[in-house]
């Protein structure tokens, strides 16, 4: 049989056999692909991602839950009523200010807060607002972090002098410390960024903060593998070609950053959201009376040991939601970093 | 090696400075309400208004308000709207507090961190290491005051195990300072124990495959001897460094949470309580000097890296 160039295989269907999976590493997958398949084979942290993307959906389909079965917003004060819990009535908060617990019906599933309110409707909206703010402020970080391992890692000298001290400067502040002090200061002032302002009680606030916290966290290791990239071969022959500075930063060494940066979205996703949480339990991040899981955490933890369910319900849900994107993110690492998988089956 | 300690202890000023300068501007430059109207109180004049604008000097241009604002701090004399009280002197009181916090919480998450990290490390890819994988990533995606709210709940209001929150000097009665701090301590190390048994593990991994291990093991030494007399020692070294400054960073960090759910009275409770106030000057100091606890600790750590290891001072 003749010789053939491998890519210019003729045989119809792509040249091998229908159902043949191939060997891990088949030549002509990018990294990209690798890592997916790598992925794809870990249950765990798929099965965790999954959990994760239940509760995004779960959180998106709040006002359905609202209108449909639960028959309330979460703003509504029910506090004098009494509901039917199977054949007897009970009341929403009784007369020594005891929210009613999980009646596991339709109304108050999960149960009341101490100002009347179904828990379980609270839960769905405030989850909106906690994992909003998580994925701005990711995309926040993000942005900002790109831009600044960028530029001082590309462009070294003063440039990077001024950028990296920076970094230092609110890499100093202890994360939950300067947010508070943002948080305080812009939930009474609002932020003015000159073409566009944000209300004080706007969700972008806590987002902005917590997105702008994080940024030395990503744009130390970015810079630092900029600073390795740019003594590459083809960064020398980009430039050769006679491509601009930007045209080189965005087109060839940004490519070179994507796993990182991939590898690093969970990472901060769940960081995002356990700050977020943090600050709101603080009462310097969302404001009331928009719910968010950490401020219904703080409102609950006011009313221990009466009613526990308050505390409870947020906090699980807050811990799970973590949980499924930290584990994702691992198994997405693994799938990038194949060494440490290699390491661990020695 | 004096260049090298007088140039990071340069830039350890300068970013103080730029620190000072931050924290300043966030306070008082961003428009947060006229602070004089806050102290004047609501039935104030416009005459009063005025007067305390000048008191406080709020009428001054931002550069002699910011010099003046750095003079009351480093000679201990400012003063918080709220109460009026001197802010150092609360601070020195709450010290004590945070500090058993944050040492009792430290010494935990080192040991367990170790502990765990190590047997992951030892028994990689085996049942034991894929336990304590899961339980580390439980332990850091738990938020430390939930935790705290739980365990008070269960441990302290249900089963009547721990008291219920406050603090007790070590020096009043040792043992019922240290039955009020065991909840705080835990829920504080959760995170910790995570972070630190993951980095314990892979740096484990990492020491592992080095020649000098299989020398050692070529030697004949013990299983045992060779972990911890020649791996451990290696991999100890980034922990030890994180250990310092993730302490630092405890004091503006979980103590504003834990001290919270526990009542402790603490710097941190203290922070969070001008927080719900909108206090400014209380956590325009407590932002401050933490931050300026860990850029000293950061740079105290790199001299002694330096010293330790001639490499880094020469680059």
């Amino acid at each position: 049989m003749a010789i053939e160039p491998a890519i210019g295989s003729e045989l119809p269907g792509g040249g091998l056999p229908a159902g043949f999976e191939g060997p891990v590493v088949a030549p002509g997958l990018g990294p990209y692909q690798l890592a997916w398949r790598r992925l794809r084979r870990n249950r765990v942290a798929l099965a965790f991602g999954g959990l994760f993307v239940a509760i995004v959906v779960m959180c998106l389909l709040a006002p359905v839950y609202a209108q449909d079965i639960a028959h309330t917003s979460p703003d509504a004060n029910h506090i004098t009523e009494t509901i039917k819990v199977g054949s007897k009535s009970e009341e929403v908060v009784s007369a020594a200010g005891i929210p009613i617990g999980p009646t596991w019906h339709a109304r108050f599933f999960l149960g009341a807060d101490q100002n009347g309110r179904d828990v379980a409707v609270r839960l769905l909206y405030g989850g909106r607002n906690s994992l909003f703010i998580g994925a701005v402020a990711t995309l926040i970080t993000m942005l900002l972090a790109v831009m600044v391992g960028l530029v001082s890692g590309y462009f070294r000298g003063p440039i990077d002098g001024v950028l990296s001290r920076l970094m230092d400067v609110i890499w100093a502040y202890p994360a939950l410390l300067l947010g508070v002090a943002l948080g305080v200061v812009l939930a009474v002032s609002g932020l003015n960024l000159g073409l566009f302002q944000i209300q004080g009680n706007s969700l972008l606030v806590p987002a902005v903060i917590v997105g702008v916290v994080y940024v030395p966290y990503v744009a130390k290791p970015l810079r630092g593998q900029v600073l390795g990239l740019r003594e590459k071969e083809f960064i020398d022959a980009s430039r050769a070609q006679g491509l601009g500075h930007v045209q080189i930063m965005l087109g060839e060494v940004l490519p070179n950053l994507a796993s990182t940066i991939v590898v690093l979205v969970p990472l901060m996703l769940a960081n995002s959201i356990l700050l977020e949480a943090s600050l709101s339990f603080l009462g310097a991040g969302v404001q009331p009376p928009n719910p968010s899981w950490g401020t219904m955490i703080g409102d609950g933890i006011r009313f221990i040991p009466a009613a526990i369910h308050t505390t409870l319900v947020p906090g699980i849900m807050l811990m799970l939601t973590v949980l499924g994107v930290n584990v994702l993110g691992d198994g997405v690492r693994d799938a990038f970093d194949p060494r440490a998988r290699i390491r661990v089956e020695r | 090696m004096g260049t090298f300690v007088v140039r990071r202890l340069a830039s350890m000023l300068a970013v103080m400075f730029a620190i000072s300068l931050l924290t300043f501007l966030i306070f008082q430059a961003i428009p947060n309400g006229d602070p004089a109207l806050r102290l004047a109180g609501r039935l104030a004049t416009a005459q009063q208004i005025e007067d305390v604008r000048k008191q406080w000097g709020f009428d001054k241009p931002i550069y002699v308000q910011y010099v003046k604002t750095m003079e009351k701090v480093f000679n201990g004399e400012v003063i918080s709207y709220s109460q009026q009280q001197n802010v150092e002197s609360e601070i020195w009181r709450d010290l004590p507090v945070t500090v058993s916090l944050a040492l009792g919480a430290g010494v935990l998450f080192l040991l367990f961190g170790i502990l765990f990290g190590l047997l992951s490390a030892v028994h990689a890819g085996r049942f034991t290491d894929r336990a304590l994988t899961m339980l580390a990533m439980f332990g850091i995606s738990m938020p430390a005051f939930f935790l705290a709210a739980v365990m008070e709940y269960y441990l302290s209001y249900k089963a009547g195990i721990f008291p219920i929150g406050g603090y007790v000097s070590l020096a009043s009665d040792p043992w019922e300072w240290f039955t009020h701090l065991v909840l705080p301590w835990v829920s504080l190390a959760i995170l910790y124990v995570g972070i630190y048994s993951r980095v314990l593990r892979s740096n484990t991994l990492d020491t592992l495959g080095e020649d000098f291990v299989r020398t050692a093991r070529a030697k004949g030494l013990s299983e045992r001897r060779v972990l911890v007399r020649h791996v451990l020692r290696n991999s100890l070294i980034p922990i030890v460094t994180l250990w310092g400054l993730d302490l630092a960073a405890l004091f503006g960090g979980g103590a504003l949470l834990i001290e919270t759910v526990f009542n402790l009275h603490g710097v941190g409770q203290y922070a969070a309580e001008s927080i719900g106030r909108l206090d400014v000057p209380p956590i325009l100091v407590i932002t401050m000097l933490t931050a300026f606890f860990v850029v000293a600790l950061s740079a105290l750590t790199d001299i002694v890296y330096a010293l330790l290891d001639p490499r880094i001072r020469l680059n």
